[in-house]
């Protein structure tokens, strides 16, 4: 597939998909729910080992695109995608593919931190079991909570319930059981919102960790996570010519040159918090 | 300068139990104690009633000896609490697994279709049906074309009172598992059977089993759809081998027919089966609150 240069995308885009560093292309043309048009024209590409970030006023769909890559978004009743997302040499929407198989590969971390009415163990060896794992199931929990930085607080406790854990943890104790499969890509729908700033930087002091072993995408409301935490940010924004609130990719690049140099006017608008 | 009230010359901060704010309070938080303890009293005088009547025959004689005749005396009611258990089993083993199928059907796999809103309706109807036209159904259905009163007849009228109970309560146990708790099943990669077997049904599960267990409940002290049915029995149910076709005693019809004897003996007993009866459906809710509470 030739790669499309896209006018709103920083040239490092094109040459990392060049050296073949891409782990996702999404050529995103149209997303509908029903007849609303949530997001279009967005072209958004994941690259291996760095952590990519959507930022992006409220309904502008920096959601939406993410939970469009691992089709997470086929759940809701009237989601209709538009456009191609490669990923390992095949587009995930063509109809031969199986969502629930992408969902392996592309795991995910959400906002709300939602671990199972179940023990911690069996939390993380969750994924594990789904897959028929055969190996060592006890020494792949302890490596995938070791990731998640979260061995010394509940390695005395494997048989207690997820959901006795503070906020934070239980946000850890989420990202431990999406890379316990040990998936391509990790995505991360505001993995911090629903926690205080002692547990949230400690999410982000992980995921720059995890940056070494997966590839990551993460969603913030927060400019500020995005630069300490994105190697590449994006930055989306919503259309209300027509009537209606349509989100599309405004430009994208990497953090520190969208942050501080800017090609569109909206960017710096927005970087420099004149509207959000 | 000073026509200007000064409002902290005015505070009273002296409590006033006579004014009428408070009065009215205090009234209202009475009429709240009352009737609390107004609704306490029925299950209590039941209860008391029933441990000063029955209580006295109440022994192991009662619970492992068949039914007396006429003038006997002595006996109890052993076969009539074996028929119970039995009967009450067969109506959970046809009502839990369909109720609780139908229920993810309700709750996740197809809520808003058409055959969802029709059985939804339809369970809410049987939950208003007066007990003996499940009975007469079971007579229908079983007793007239197998020609005997029988355990499996007695089992369907009952398994037909306990389904609406056992859906409805599944379905709203199943619906009660946060959205955020779906999306993370499916964001690992679960197919939607995995999803409903592997983290729907065992996180709902202490819900399920609390509706399983009211179903039970009330069907252990259902006694107008077993007199079609089961009809009743002087006999030990499993004697010569399990034979099920054949007319069979429960707690609740025991009563039923002890009650109006003219013999003191038999009115005794009566006594003592209803405290049993009272006594395992008690039991039933004790545990099906703890299972409830137990993950919550």
């Amino acid at each position: 597939m030739s790669v499309i240069a896209p006018v709103n995308t920083h040239s490092t885009g094109t040459n990392a998909s060049a050296n073949g560093s891409v782990v996702i292309d999404c050529k995103l043309d149209h997303v509908f729910y029903g007849a609303f048009l949530a997001v279009r024209d967005s072209h958004v590409q994941i690259e291996r080992g760095k952590i990519t970030g959507f930022i992006g006023p409220s309904g502008c769909g920096k959601s939406t695109v993410l939970r469009s890559l691992n089709r997470m978004n086929d759940l809701i009743h009237g989601f209709r995608f538009e456009g191609h997302v490669q990923f390992h040499g095949r587009n995930v929407y063509e109809r031969t593919i199986d969502p629930v198989a992408v969902r392996r590969y592309i795991g995910m971390v959400f906002q709300q931190p939602n671990p199972f009415s179940m023990s911690i163990f069996d939390n993380v060896a969750f994924g594990l079991r789904l897959n028929r794992f055969k190996g060592n199931v006890p020494e792949r929990v302890e490596k995938a909570l070791r990731q998640a930085a979260l061995w010394d607080e509940v390695k005395d406790k494997l048989k207690n319930s997820g959901l006795s854990l503070s906020g934070g943890q239980q946000q850890r104790l989420c990202i431990a059981r999406a890379v316990a499969t040990e998936p391509s890509v990790l995505l991360m729908d505001e993995p911090c919102s629903a926690l205080d700033p002692i547990a949230t930087r400690r999410i982000e002091e992980l995921m720059i960790q995890l940056k070494q072993s997966y590839t990551i995408a993460i969603v913030t409301h927060n400019m500020q996570q995005a630069q300490r935490v994105a190697d590449i940010t994006a930055f989306f924004s919503v259309d209300i010519s027509k009537g209606s609130r349509t989100g599309y990719l405004v430009e994208s690049g990497p953090t520190k040159a969208l942050f501080e140099s800017p090609r569109e006017q909206l960017t710096k608008e927005y970087v420099a918090g004149q509207f959000s | 300068m000073s026509a200007i009230p000064r409002p902290m010359e005015a505070v009273q901060l002296q409590r006033a139990p006579f004014e009428r704010r408070a009065l009215r309070n205090g009234l209202l938080t009475l009429g709240a104690w009352a009737a609390a303890i107004i609704a306490g009293i029925p299950l209590i005088s039941v209860l008391y009633m029933l441990v000063v009547r029955g209580g006295a025959r109440l022994g192991w004689e009662a619970v492992s000896s068949l039914p007396p005749a006429g003038f006997e005396m002595g006996g109890g009611f052993g076969n009539a609490i074996v028929g119970t258990f039995v009967m009450v089993g067969i109506g959970g083993l046809i009502s839990i697994p369909i109720g609780v199928l139908a229920a993810v059907f309700l709750a996740e796999l197809g809520p808003t279709r058409r055959l969802s809103q029709v059985a939804r309706f339809a369970t809410k109807t049987l939950t208003g049906i007066p007990s003996i036209l499940a009975g007469v159904f079971a007579y229908a259905v079983v007793v007239l074309l197998t020609g005997t009163y029988s355990v499996p007849a007695g089992g369907l009228a009952l398994a037909v009172l306990m389904l609406p109970t056992v859906i409805l309560t599944a379905e709203s146990a199943i619906r009660a598992v946060p959205k955020i708790t779906r999306d993370a099943a499916y964001g690992m990669g679960c197919t939607r059977s995995q999803v409903v077997w592997k983290v729907l049904l065992p996180t709902a599960m202490p819900g399920i089993l609390t509706g399983v267990m009211l179903a039970v409940a009330r069907a252990a002290g259902e006694t107008a759809p077993l007199l079609f049915t089961a009809l009743f029995s002087s006999f030990w149910l499993f004697d010569s081998g399990a034979k099920l076709m054949q007319p069979t005693a429960s707690l609740a019809v025991l009563i039923y027919n002890f009650a109006g004897m003219p013999f003191d003996n038999q009115i005794e007993l009566a006594w003592a089966a209803s405290l049993v009866l009272v006594l395992i459906v008690l039991v039933i809710n004790v545990v099906s609150r703890l299972v409830g509470q137990r993950r919550a």
